[in-house]
């Protein structure tokens, strides 16, 4: 098994790096994306950026499963409290509109402050729910986070006069950069006018995501990314290590929920609307699988089951529905167009998403890139003989102290 | 640099502890000088681990009191326990199997290390230095362990005398004061036996920690052991130096039975 891994180590340098090519290629084409999109006219941007922002929400929620090993089933509420609370402050329909302009708080109108404090908030309310669930374990915490992801929606849908209830909040304040207001103004680049649509959006939704990344797996590699996966592996024997488990499990919650945060403020601005069944139950069920699917605890791999679930939802799902129309049409055969007329996998979705996880599950629990890739028995039995051996040169110089 | 010191670390008094209607541990005294390797021993559920989870404050005590380093221990939780100087490990391994040898002993310096997650998100001089010097230090303690040629092996990965030896070094990375060992030679042959017992040896010696010691190996208990504790049925019926203790009478009897008695004292026991 190691062998297929271990020569192409020392071959790297002469040989191209294809793991690199292909990483780089990846990066070149998502940031190149907007104005490929627009060049070979494929309109998939729009389905791009919703994609992005669950990805993002989906390395949020691994902060929380994958690294502290707390089962979270309400992701989505922190998605909606981000969400929420940047439309609270931005929003000419939210009550805060009445006195923010004329107080001194004007400034938090802003839409990039309104973010930060989304930000905040989101990450209050993740600290607020991990309070009570902090002596709850596995099964239990599973249901009390059920619980929240259901009581969020239904508080958004009953305080009316703050959140306009069922009706939503419409429209939100837009995000802007320089004189540019994101998705409506035409944008002056170097003296030239340039309707740019939703491209803004993309980017800094990308923007976004890659930050993210990157604080996520800073956060991994320190001290409390340590004490996370501590906690996870053996509570009590982290605690005999000093760990804290209810700080830790705090920070897990805490910051989990802040990049939703971010997250919501995005995707209501990029909507313009949002209301309060966007944030239900199984919009935390498809956070949840992107993360499992690709592999619970590894960045990479929950950005590779985020795209995979993601794409095949909103862009290929459709696609290769009309594909198929098309198809059955051109045979020129009543019976097989229509036959092929009723293929539809928009409508089909959740059935191949559902089956695609029992296999998933069945055939690699660990998810598609599991966080560490173990190398297996080949030392153990190698070393077993040289560990007596070095246990031999241990024992020699024993006469020493005493 | 062996002088031994005269402080008591760890001052155990009437310590107790119910399980329901069983008392588990009851009114124990004992103590630990620093620098001293103590041993608990005893049959099969005399108290000893239970004793030990008290110490480190898995379980709260019924009664009684432990006094570490001149403070009480009184309803300190686990994790400010071991901020205070005590390490332990575990009588069935509880290591962190699916990290790395190197992220085991890195957990063990938690309390240790000072980083805020703020530091952390923003790489600050401080948290990269401190890093670094975790990141040294928990490799010479791999290496005293002779395990820092698999630092970037899973530690489940290990065979069973190495997984010992790991959460040995971990529990050292705490800097602790007192160590205390459930069994650290259970389960390992006689070569492995011995490397472990030269290896407490050594790190009481190089560190200086006191180490208290739960172990059915006698001849590792004789070997090792300054001073034995002896637990019965939840009490303490022995104490003193290993010869001592091997020849007091209630601990030949609680390990291998009562001596066969005369058929007069049977006779008199009846009566009473």
């Amino acid at each position: 098994m190691s062998q297929t891994l271990a020569p192409a180590m020392p071959t790297a340098s002469r040989q191209p790096n294809y793991g690199m090519l292909a990483r780089n290629l990846f990066i070149a084409v998502v940031l190149a994306y907007p104005f490929l999109d627009l060049a070979f006219g494929w309109q998939a941007l729009l389905a791009f950026i919703p994609m992005m922002l669950m990805i993002t929400l989906a390395m949020g929620l691994n902060i929380v499963v994958g690294y502290a090993g707390l089962l979270d089933l309400g992701y989505a509420a922190f998605y909606a409290i981000g969400a929420y609370a940047s439309a609270f402050f931005t929003s000419p329909v939210s009550p805060l509109n009445r006195i923010l302009p004329d107080s001194p708080f004007f400034w938090m109108q802003d839409f990039w402050v309104a973010m930060l404090l989304a930000v905040l908030v989101a990450g209050a309310s993740g600290a607020l729910l991990g309070a009570p669930t902090l002596r709850l374990r596995g099964d239990y915490l599973a249901l009390v986070t059920l619980g929240f992801g259901e009581i969020v929606p239904r508080l958004v849908k009953n305080l009316e006069p703050w959140t306009k209830g069922v009706k939503g909040m419409n429209p939100i304040g837009r995000p802007y950069l320089f004189d540019c207001t994101f998705g409506v103004d035409p944008c002056t680049i170097f003296g030239t006018q340039y309707k740019l649509g939703m491209i803004p959006y993309y980017y800094v939704t990308l923007a976004i995501g890659a930050l993210s990344i990157f604080l996520i797996i800073r956060l991994r590699d320190s001290r409390l990314g340590r004490a996370w996966a501590a906690i996870r592996d053996d509570e009590i024997a982290a605690q005999a290590m000093g760990v804290n488990p209810v700080t830790t499990k705090l920070w897990a919650f805490a910051l989990g929920a802040s990049f939703s945060g971010a997250t919501g403020a995005i995707f209501g601005a990029y909507l313009q609307t949002i209301s309060p069944d966007q944030f239900e139950y199984s919009t935390s069920v498809i956070v949840l699988c992107m993360v499992i699917l690709g592999g619970t605890g590894n960045v990479w791999g929950v950005m590779f089951g985020g795209l995979l679930i993601q794409s095949f939802d909103r862009i290929f799902a459709e696609r290769l529905t009309g594909w198929v129309h098309k198809f059955g049409a051109a045979t020129g055969v009543p019976a097989v167009a229509t036959l092929l007329n009723n293929f539809d996998l928009i409508r089909s979705r959740l059935f191949i998403f559902g089956l695609c996880l029992v296999l998933l599950m069945a055939l690699r629990p660990q998810g598609l890139l599991p966080a560490r890739k173990r190398r297996e028995t080949a030392l153990i039995d190698e070393t077993e003989e040289e560990a007596n051996a070095r246990l031999d040169a241990a024992v020699a110089p024993a006469g020493g102290p005493r | 640099m062996t002088a031994e010191g005269t402080g008591i670390v760890l001052d155990v008094t009437g310590l107790t502890k119910q399980f329901g209607g069983l008392t588990a541990v009851d009114s124990v005294d004992f103590r630990v000088q620093e620098r001293q390797i103590c041993s608990l021993i005893g049959p099969n559920g005399a108290g000893k681990t239970t004793l030990f989870n008290m110490v480190a404050g898995q379980y709260e005590p019924t009664s009684g009191d432990v006094v570490f380093d001149g403070r009480s221990l009184r309803g300190l939780r686990p994790h400010d326990i071991t901020a205070r100087g005590i390490g332990r490990t575990f009588q069935n391994i509880r290591l962190f199997t699916n990290e790395t040898l190197l992220e085991n002993v890195l957990v063990g310096m938690h309390s240790r290390l000072r980083s805020s997650p703020f530091a952390a998100l923003l790489r600050l001089p401080s948290q990269r230095r401190e890093e670094a010097e975790a990141h040294a230090r928990a490799m010479d303690l791999l290496k005293l362990v002779r395990l820092d040629r698999f630092a970037d092996e899973s530690a489940g990965n290990l065979p069973y005398g190495m997984q010992r030896r790991l959460e040995m070094a971990r529990a050292l990375a705490s800097q602790p004061k007192l160590l205390l060992l459930d069994e650290p030679t259970a389960g390992m042959n006689p070569q492995e036996t011995l490397a472990m017992t030269t290896l407490i040896r050594k790190v009481r010696d190089d560190f200086g920690v006191a180490v208290l010691l739960i172990e059915h190996d006698m001849q590792v208990v004789m070997d090792l052991s300054e001073r034995v504790t002896v637990l019965n049925y939840g009490q303490k019926i022995a104490e003193g130096t290993p010869r001592e203790v091997q020849r007091n009478d209630q601990v030949i009897e609680a390990y291998l039975g009562r001596r066969h008695k005369r058929p007069e004292d049977e006779v008199a026991g009846a009566h009473a």
